[in-house]
């Protein structure tokens, strides 16, 4: 069965939407969305740099990507505005990265499959990355949900009962850092935000708990896996970007919904 | 025995000097609230205590000891659907009933399944409370715990304090600027204004010249014709000046 590429495929959506639904929603309550785009652009520099080292580019796209988080995560602490100097950062980034990957010796590089994603070649062993990578992210904000919630609510809340909220900011960062690199083949690196901001974002207008919206979230994400790779078989369209689109339209049904709903009350 | 204690407690903002060398302690079971004007530090102290802001001298905490804070307010993000049960369930997860008792207790019953996005001022005070009561603390800590509500609400709110302190035992420090109502609870009172101005009994605390220097005479009533305000200086060296009410002092010598 998993010799089907479509099969295989669907599987790295579905793997890929466990971490990215409870970690999007992290993601959103503590306005991090530019901080996952910027971690993401710098793994092309990952890429680049794998290639050039002869390194897995899974390993390279983690390191760099991680070595981006630690950055920003440094600048933000200095208390300096993130905003600018994570434009700086993040397009520093991906352009060396552009660059860099046109040095590589001997290798004609898919740059689009970097940059949108290449779901419909994903290989048993990218599944196994997916999967792990994705898993331990789900296991480790199960495990420290109230921690991560009650530090996201208020860090000094959290600090007064016992709760580092510089540990939990940590964990987060880490685990965007590591999403990035095992959904790279999935979305590429300009849509790995999207998939983690525009499922919560959608799960947030039919949600009234975290909870809820963590679940809504991950089965926004499965139902725009599955309807971004059908229209991609259908219309023959990229998947990466097909499956964003689906997440996106969902956005739209689930606010067109509330608007409705709250209008009717 | 103290809960807690400070001793040469200064916090710096940049160049500002907030606090210079606080000491002061809190005993279990005692109720002591801090009094100041605005910058005088109160919120830096509790902070500092709290160990949420970096400071100088030292904070000694029982063993062990368990902090109930209710901060002067949450900052709840529109992205992040929160129910109050959800809420109170943080870090520690309660049984439903025991959260349903507890809410009852502190005044506001039936909210659980409501949104703290939705709550009032009032009604998120009191949520607040509950929420550092579930954790069976030894100490409250409350940074101006009645702001935005009106007189009814802040000497429902300090009662519903004073009663919570007789039935557990638990010990009480808060912060305020508003004086009368406070006062009445207190065990202990503590005149902040960069440093220690002057500490004792409410009633001490009320008619200490330092107190009065540092808040006029105009929430005494009728008391303050009858008292003339000294200029008083301090022999700890802190640079600051206190405001004096002229009007008052004219009043006083027209009699």
């Amino acid at each position: 069965m998993l010799d089907d590429f479509l099969v295989r495929a669907v599987l790295a959506g579905v793997g890929l939407s466990i971490a990215t639904g409870p970690l999007g929603a992290f993601v959103v309550w503590r306005r991090l969305a530019y901080f996952g785009d910027a971690t993401a652009h710098a793994a092309i520099l990952g890429v680049a740099l794998a290639l050039i080292f002869s390194l897995p580019i899974s390993l390279g796209t983690l390191l760099v990507a991680l070595a981006m988080a630690g950055a920003i995560s440094w600048m933000m602490a200095q208390g300096q505005s993130p905003d600018s100097g994570l434009g700086v950062l993040s397009f520093g980034a991906l352009a060396t990265g552009l660059v860099a990957i046109s040095f590589v010796p001997d290798v004609r590089v898919d740059l689009s499959a970097y940059l949108f994603g290449d779901i419909l070649t994903v290989t048993r062993s990218d599944l196994l990355l997916i999967w792990g990578g994705a898993g331990l992210v789900a296991a480790v904000i199960a495990w420290r949900w109230s921690k991560l919630l009650l530090s996201t609510l208020s860090p000094d809340l959290a600090a007064a009962s016992g709760v580092k909220p510089n540990r939990e900011s940590l964990v987060i960062t880490v685990a965007i850092a590591l999403v990035v690199a095992v959904s790279l083949k999935v979305v590429g690196a300009l849509l790995v935000s999207a998939m983690l901001i525009i499922p919560a974002t959608a799960a947030r207008r039919v949600s009234s708990s975290p909870v809820q919206m963590v679940v809504a979230s991950v089965l926004v994400s499965w139902a725009a896996s599955g309807a971004g790779l059908w229209a991609s078989l259908r219309l023959d369209t990229p998947a990466g970007p097909s499956i964003i689109v689906a997440a996106a339209l969902i956005f739209v049904l689930t606010t067109g919904y509330r608007t409705i709903r709250n209008q009717s009350v | 025995m103290t809960l807690i204690e400070a001793k040469g407690l200064t916090v710096r903002h940049g160049a500002n000097t907030v606090l210079d060398r606080v000491n002061m302690s809190v005993a279990p079971g005692e109720i002591v609230t801090i009094v100041g004007p605005n910058g005088s530090g109160k919120t830096s102290l509790l902070r500092a205590l709290l160990g949420l802001t970096p400071s100088k001298g030292k904070v000694t905490r029982k063993r062990g000891l368990v902090v109930g804070y209710v901060p002067q307010k949450l900052a709840l993000d529109p992205t992040l659907p929160l129910p109050v049960r959800a809420f109170l369930n943080l870090p520690k997860a309660h049984a439903p009933d025991q959260i349903a008792a507890m809410l009852e207790r502190v005044g506001v019953p039936g909210l659980a399944t409501r949104q703290v996005a939705d709550l009032s001022g009032g009604q998120l005070q009191r949520v607040l409370l509950a929420r550092a009561l579930l954790e069976k603390p030894d100490i409250l800590i409350l940074d101006e715990p009645t702001q935005g509500l009106d007189q009814m609400g802040e000497a429902g709110f300090y009662r519903l304090i004073e009663d919570v302190r007789r039935e557990t035992g638990v010990a009480v420090l808060m912060v305020s600027h508003d004086l009368h109502v406070v006062m009445s609870a207190s065990d202990r009172v503590i005149c902040l204004n960069g440093h220690i101005c002057c500490e004792g009994k409410p009633h001490v605390v009320q008619n200490a010249p330092e107190y009065r220097a540092l808040f006029g005479h105009g929430t005494q009533g009728a008391l303050a014709l009858y008292q003339h305000a000294h200029d008083h200086d301090h022999d700890d060296g802190c640079g600051h000046d206190h405001t004096h009410d002229a009007p008052n002092d004219e009043v006083e010598h027209a009699r």
